[in-house]
């Protein structure tokens, strides 16, 4: 109880590590090797490791700003934002992350996302995903969806409650159940979003 | 008169009659002649016309599939470079280990649908086939998950036997990411894998598309690689937030993985496909230009040579009735 205490309240722990630049290009030099032995007439392919940039050097104190990414399927607009702190809603409730938090890997369930830059605090509504921390202070958030709470409509909401309810209650096997579950579920959080 | 015995005469060595109507200064010539008596060999003007038309027709019909891939590009291009970030923190966070050792191979190559799109889709199932090439060993086995009608007629010759799936019409509705982590979803389903490497054609630029291979390893590999070190190795420094244990998010993970890195491999390709039509429709136009230029001199070369000779004959005609 006392560490989740402590997480909310975004307590920072700081542990070193090396971050995985190295290793990148010798995985790719290993790949190219093996495949030149036995294909050595066509050019090997390309791997991810060549189109990704490299990750930020660590840090050797705590950097003031946290570093955040959010990644969606359909948009790069949100990434290398600073902000001071974010709060993800993670499985277990909303979880803070301040610069030079531990290296965490969390699932998320639908619910609101936190930016705090200063004195300003943005709110998105988020779909389930993924959120790393990284120990340089660099956190990914991967979501199918992240849209701001001011265009959300509560009246699509209560219907879209109450049609997923009914669907719960008159579902028959246990795969409209999951379904209709999730549809509550997502809905009951978004209400929630809008009114806290 | 010198006339109609002329016509009457090159009727009778016709083989081919034109059914335009003939110009009376073209008559004699309208047969397909091989004089030997006069030492030359001549084409038709009508069949030459006739090639004339059919290629102009069909440069109409490539400067068109040029705008249309070119604008399919496009719509597509933005989508693509929009979901570029979707697999980066996966990389970030796991790397990628392309030539890691492991049993259970599945290949999934991505192909288009429709041809006349280049040379994108033999180079996909070349770099396909190279993999299991690779990844062949004593108790490895490699299977082939095929997406796209043209992969699988290039597969289906020498692997039939490895196919595991097959899919097509993935581009009938505009690509988005609820069917692509359906299709995920059945692939997981369906099949047993302990890494699975994604074989797709990048887009870079509108003339160059990069065969690029992308591998999502199965969570137990994954625990595995990270216990034995290298660049998975400070996975285990990450610390599980929430009630599940690590087998159960790296389950999650690895599937949540696949279906990022999936729907940004068919957005790629997809642009790759339009790009690879866009320019061989437009070489091909200007293939049938060229040709088209061959044909008109050519066509006007044999017009004034036949009537040269027809001329010649009248006038020799003439004289010799002169005496």
């Amino acid at each position: 109880m006392l560490k989740t205490a402590s997480r909310l309240a975004g307590a920072t722990v700081f542990r070193r590590f090396t971050t995985g630049s190295t290793a990148a290009p010798a995985a790719e030099e290993m790949f190219k090797e093996a495949w030149s032995k036995v294909v050595p007439h066509i050019d090997p392919p390309k791997t991810p490791l060549s189109f990704i940039q490299p990750p930020p050097q660590l840090p050797s104190s705590i950097p003031p700003k946290l570093t955040l990414n959010l990644y969606l399927p359909h948009s790069t607009d949100l990434l290398n934002q600073q902000v001071d702190m974010v709060t993800v809603p993670a499985t277990t409730g909303q979880m803070g992350i301040l610069p030079g938090h531990t290296a965490t890997m969390t699932e998320l369930n639908p619910g609101i996302l936190l930016l705090h830059q200063g004195n300003q605090t943005t709110k998105y509504f988020v779909s389930a995903g993924f959120a790393f921390v990284h120990p340089n202070s660099v956190a990914d958030i991967i979501t199918l969806e992240a849209v701001p709470i001011n265009r959300i409509d509560p009246n699509m909401i209560e219907k879209g409650l109450a049609e997923f309810s009914q669907k719960l209650s008159s579902a028959t096997t246990d795969y409209e159940k999951a379904k209709a579950q999730i549809g509550v579920d997502v809905h009951s959080a978004l209400q929630s979003a809008l009114t806290g | 008169m010198a006339m109609s015995a002329l016509r009457r005469e090159g009727r009778r060595l016709t083989s081919i009659v034109s059914p335009n109507p003939i110009n009376l200064l073209r008559a004699s010539v309208v047969s397909s002649e091989e004089q030997t008596s006069l030492g030359v060999r001549y084409i038709s003007t009508q069949i030459v016309r006739n090639r004339m038309k059919s290629v102009k027709n069909i440069q109409k019909i490539t400067k068109a599939m040029k705008m249309v891939a070119a604008s399919k590009l496009r719509q597509v291009q933005s989508k693509t470079e929009n979901s570029r970030g979707l697999w980066q923190p996966f990389t970030a966070l796991l790397g990628d280990s392309p030539s890691v050792d492991v049993k259970k191979n599945v290949i999934i190559t991505i192909s288009s649908d429709k041809g006349l799109c280049g040379g994108i889709n033999t180079t996909s199932v070349k770099v396909s086939r190279a993999l299991r090439k690779m990844n062949d060993g004593p108790d490895c086995e490699t299977k082939y998950i095929i997406l796209g009608e043209k992969a699988k007629l290039q597969l289906i010759r020498d692997s039939k036997m490895d196919i595991d799936l097959c899919i097509s019409e993935l581009q009938k509705n505009p690509l988005n990411y609820t069917q692509v982590s359906a299709l995920a979803d059945d692939i997981l389903k369906n099949v047993q894998f302990d890494a699975l490497r994604i074989v797709f054609n990048k887009f870079s630029s509108v003339v160059s598309f990069l065969p690029t291979v992308s591998t999502v390893l199965s969570p137990q590999i994954i625990e595995r690689e990270s216990e034995a070190g290298g660049s998975l190795g400070e996975l285990d420094s990450y610390e599980i937030e929430g009630g599940e244990t690590k087998s159960e998010i790296l389950q999650n993970l690895a599937e949540f993985q696949f279906s990022c890195v999936m729907f940004n491999a068919v957005l790629e390709n997809a642009c790759s496909e339009q790009g690879a039509r866009m320019s061989a429709m437009d070489s091909s136009s200007r293939n049938a230009g060229e040709m088209l230029d061959r044909l008109t001199l050519t066509y006007n070369r044999t017009r004034q040579a036949s009537i040269t000779t027809e001329l010649i004959e009248i006038i020799s005609g003439a004289s010799a009735l002169e005496g």
